[in-house]
């Protein structure tokens, strides 16, 4: 009797507590407002920041540390010549609309994703699969035309979540995915709200209710974390602020790492930029910790080569390019450009670009370099440099997971164009051996590191500033996204 | 003219906002003088490691995010906002007063319609939006802004020349001078543009102040000079997230501007006061 009333008064403290947090709904804010909501189509990152794992899921998922887990399906098995995937599904899986999620969805998203004419962003992810197979509703089996040691990886990314038949036509308007939390409204220009999805498979979302709401002005995210008209503000653009949230208990500040390698990239198909101690010069022009003092108030790990410092495969080659001046002098001289050259500088909105952009102008300024800062909006940096590759030199960070593979790609906008690392990464591509592929890896990065392909700047850190009570945030960005599954308010 | 040299002057000196105005104008055009012989550091050379300094000894107005001393920032900011208005003033006079005196001259004409309606065309569009989208098409950059502000300065300039043209065309000497056989252009120039001298002065100080504050405005969402060229515009852009900690890094850009623009203002009414005949008084 005595055991049942304290265990009566337990539940009654649990629920006098849960009624002083009963705070179930969160406003979170970010930068970019996704272009349209369909992350199967489009390479925009803002997509995903929105709906991963809150709306969308995959076979696989990123956990918060970039680890590949179950996702829908809850377990796989590989054939001996790596060349079968057989995922187990999880059952009594359904959409938002009420439609069953089995094998033949899986079917149905691979072969969409993978098909001729198919408007994924990330085509590459599924170039590996050679066919799928609805074995039951329960099983999938994937078959790959060749071992590919990322497959698992690949299937976690954002562009491989799985999409049913029924309501992919009004997609990029009314996501339907099988997540925690089912998307409701899109007010354009302004935010994007979800519910809690009761029916949820796994493990129920502890929030009721998400808004998303779409901030881009500096300023004017400073002024609506200060003003608590937001819970969270993920990806915080004005490092400079954050000591100031840090000092107010009303917030915490959250800074973790991202996967975007931030790099001065050069158009290595455009004289004199193609001549190797040219860009050798540009490499040791620079210095780095004046970069991220300067642009992101102290924020970021500085990078030799196009690899994330968290990786464990990561090879710190920052000594190939150490700053010295004199010596990047006497290579231009070397390279026959004694009184420097000229050339562009185009610089696309985020602050580590404008800001390490004229710091880096400097930089180079002081060696002969004359470099002529274009500031460009995102739209316009897109068509002018990275299609048109209408560019000298440009700032940017690449925030995908593991991209180390771009520079086996001839027509990428940097046009690093070397058959031996185009081999090396098709070699590693095939590989699936952990120690080869360290191996392998570490080579990869030593050669874009010896053939200074890009200016390897910082690894860009993320920023979150939240309300002191949210718990669960992720803290790194291991991919684009900001899974609020796990995400509630505590005291 | 019946007012000497010598009352006119006496007259300025009794004129405080005339002095006032005059005395500001000339520090910032000063400091912008200066600036091309010496700066207190070479603006230049980034020093991070003094970035966001508040006033000091070695910085009387401090430094800005990247360690550049702010009181050489201004004095160099001060050479483009300078430059940048008294170019697009002079773009302003150099078609606006011939527009102007032609279509006064031939007022009534095909010419007078086709020009003063295309004055008005350009007067009907807000003039920092157009300057906007000059600057967005044609990309940003000091020339650009200069062109954008130079085109608003036309049809302020014809209009008022034309307006005060069509007054002098009625006058008895004017009409001398038809009569000795002299044609409309000879006419314009050496009998209306001296005549109309005093309003262009009045109307340029104006129109310059207008111009340092829309090179600001241009420069302040990244449209105008762009770096490493220093605007105090864009000063005040940089600063702006850093205002809650750093508040002299947009204050002193800020006082620049204004103290610039009331100095020009003022200069212009005194001079407005002192010049326009219909507030002389008892000079005649």
């Amino acid at each position: 009797m005595s055991f049942l009333k304290l265990g009566a008064a337990s539940a009654l403290a649990m629920l006098v507590a849960g009624g002083a947090l009963a705070k179930t709904d969160i406003v979170v804010a970010m930068q970019l407002e996704p272009p349209h909501l369909d992350p199967t189509s489009a390479a925009a990152g803002a997509i995903d920041s929105v709906l991963y794992s809150n709306v969308f899921e995959g076979l696989t998922r990123f956990g918060p540390d970039g680890s590949v887990n179950p996702g829908l399906a809850k377990s796989w098995d590989i054939s001996d010549d790596g060349l079968t995937y057989t995922f187990h599904l999880n059952e009594g899986v359904t959409f938002h609309d009420g439609t069953a999620m089995d094998a033949e969805d899986v079917k149905f998203s691979l072969d969409r994703a993978r098909a001729e004419d198919s408007a994924n962003a990330q085509k590459a992810l599924f170039s590996a699969i050679a066919d799928v197979e609805v074995v039951d509703p329960a099983t999938v089996k994937v078959m790959l035309s060749e071992p590919n040691g990322n497959f698992l990886f690949n299937m976690a990314w954002g562009d491989a979540v799985i999409v049913a038949p029924e309501s992919i036509e009004n997609i990029k308007q009314m996501p339907v995915g099988t997540g925690a939390f089912k998307f409701t409204n899109w007010v354009q220009g302004d935010n994007i709200t979800l519910e809690k999805n009761g029916d949820y498979w796994g493990t129920p979302a502890k929030l009721d209710e998400v808004t998303f709401k779409f901030i881009s002005d500096p300023t004017a995210a400073f002024a609506a974390v200060m003003a608590e008209d937001v819970d969270v503000f993920t990806g915080f653009p004005a490092p400079e602020n954050l000591p100031q949230f840090e000092a107010d208990p009303r917030f915490q500040v959250i800074v973790g790492n991202t996967e975007g390698e931030t790099i001065l990239s050069i158009n290595n198909k455009m004289p004199p930029l193609d001549n190797v101690k040219v860009r050798k010069a540009i490499a040791h022009a620079i210095d780095r910790q004046a970069i991220i003092d300067g642009a992101m108030f102290g924020l970021g790990t500085p990078i030799g080569t196009h690899f994330a410092p968290h990786n464990p495969d990561y090879v710190d080659l920052t000594g190939n390019s150490a700053y010295d001046p004199e010596m990047s002098k006497a290579l231009l001289a070397e390279a026959g450009f004694p009184d420097g050259f000229k050339t562009t500088l185009k610089l696309p909105p985020p602050s580590y670009a404008r800001r390490g952009g004229e710091i880096i102008a400097a930089q180079l300024r002081a060696v002969g370099i004359e470099t002529e800062i274009t500031n460009l909006e995102w739209a316009q940096w897109l068509e002018q440099v990275f299609r048109g590759k209408d560019y000298g030199l440009t700032i940017v960070s690449h925030t995908e997971p593991f991209d180390i593979g771009i520079y086996a790609r001839p027509d990428y906008y940097f046009q690093y164009d070397n058959k031996a690392f185009q081999d090396l990464i098709a070699e590693l591509n095939k590989t699936t051996d952990p120690a080869m592929r360290t191996d392998m890896l570490h080579k990869a990065q030593t050669i874009i590191s010896e053939d200074y392909v890009n200016g390897y700047l910082f690894q860009l850190a993320t920023a979150t500033v939240a309300k002191a009570g949210v718990t669960g945030l992720w803290k790194d960005a291991p991919t684009q996204a900001t899974d609020l599954t796990a995400v509630y308010w505590a005291e | 003219m019946s007012l000497t040299e010598e009352s006119l002057a006496r007259a300025a000196l009794r004129s405080r906002n005339l002095m006032l105005g005059a005395a500001l104008t000339l520090i910032f055009a000063g400091a912008a003088l200066i600036s091309f012989l010496w700066v207190p550091y070479d603006i230049t050379q980034l020093d991070i490691a003094n970035k966001i300094k508040g006033p000091s000894g070695a910085h009387p107005l401090g430094t800005d995010h990247f360690g550049r001393d702010i009181l050489s920032m201004i004095m160099v900011g001060a050479r483009t906002s300078i430059a940048v208005a008294l170019v697009a003033v002079g773009i302003g006079m150099g078609l606006g007063v011939p527009l102007g005196l032609a279509a006064a001259a031939k007022t009534g004409s095909l010419l007078d319609e086709v020009i003063m309606r295309g004055n008005d065309l350009v007067f009907a569009f807000p003039s920092l939006l157009i300057a906007i989208m000059i600057t967005a098409v044609f990309g940003a950059s000091a020339l650009n802004a200069i062109i954008a502000i130079g085109i608003f300065n036309i049809p302020v300039f014809a209009r008022l020349v034309r307006g005060a043209a069509l007054s002098l065309w009625t006058r008895d000497y004017v009409l001398a001078a038809r009569v000795s056989g002299k044609g409309a252009a000879r006419i314009s120039v050496e009998h209306i543009l001296p005549n109309v001298t005093n309003l262009l002065i009045v109307q340029g100080t104006i129109q310059f102040s207008l111009g340092i504050l829309a090179e600001a405005g241009l420069s302040y969402v990244g449209l105008g000079a762009q770096p490493p060229l220093p605007s105090w515009g864009r000063m005040l852009a940089d600063s702006q997230t850093m205002i809650s900690f750093a508040p002299h890094m947009a204050l002193f850009p800020g006082l620049a501007i204004l103290l610039t623009v009331l100095g020009l203002n003022l200069m212009g009414d005194g001079l407005r006061d002192l010049l326009d005949p219909r507030l002389r008084r008892g000079a005649r």
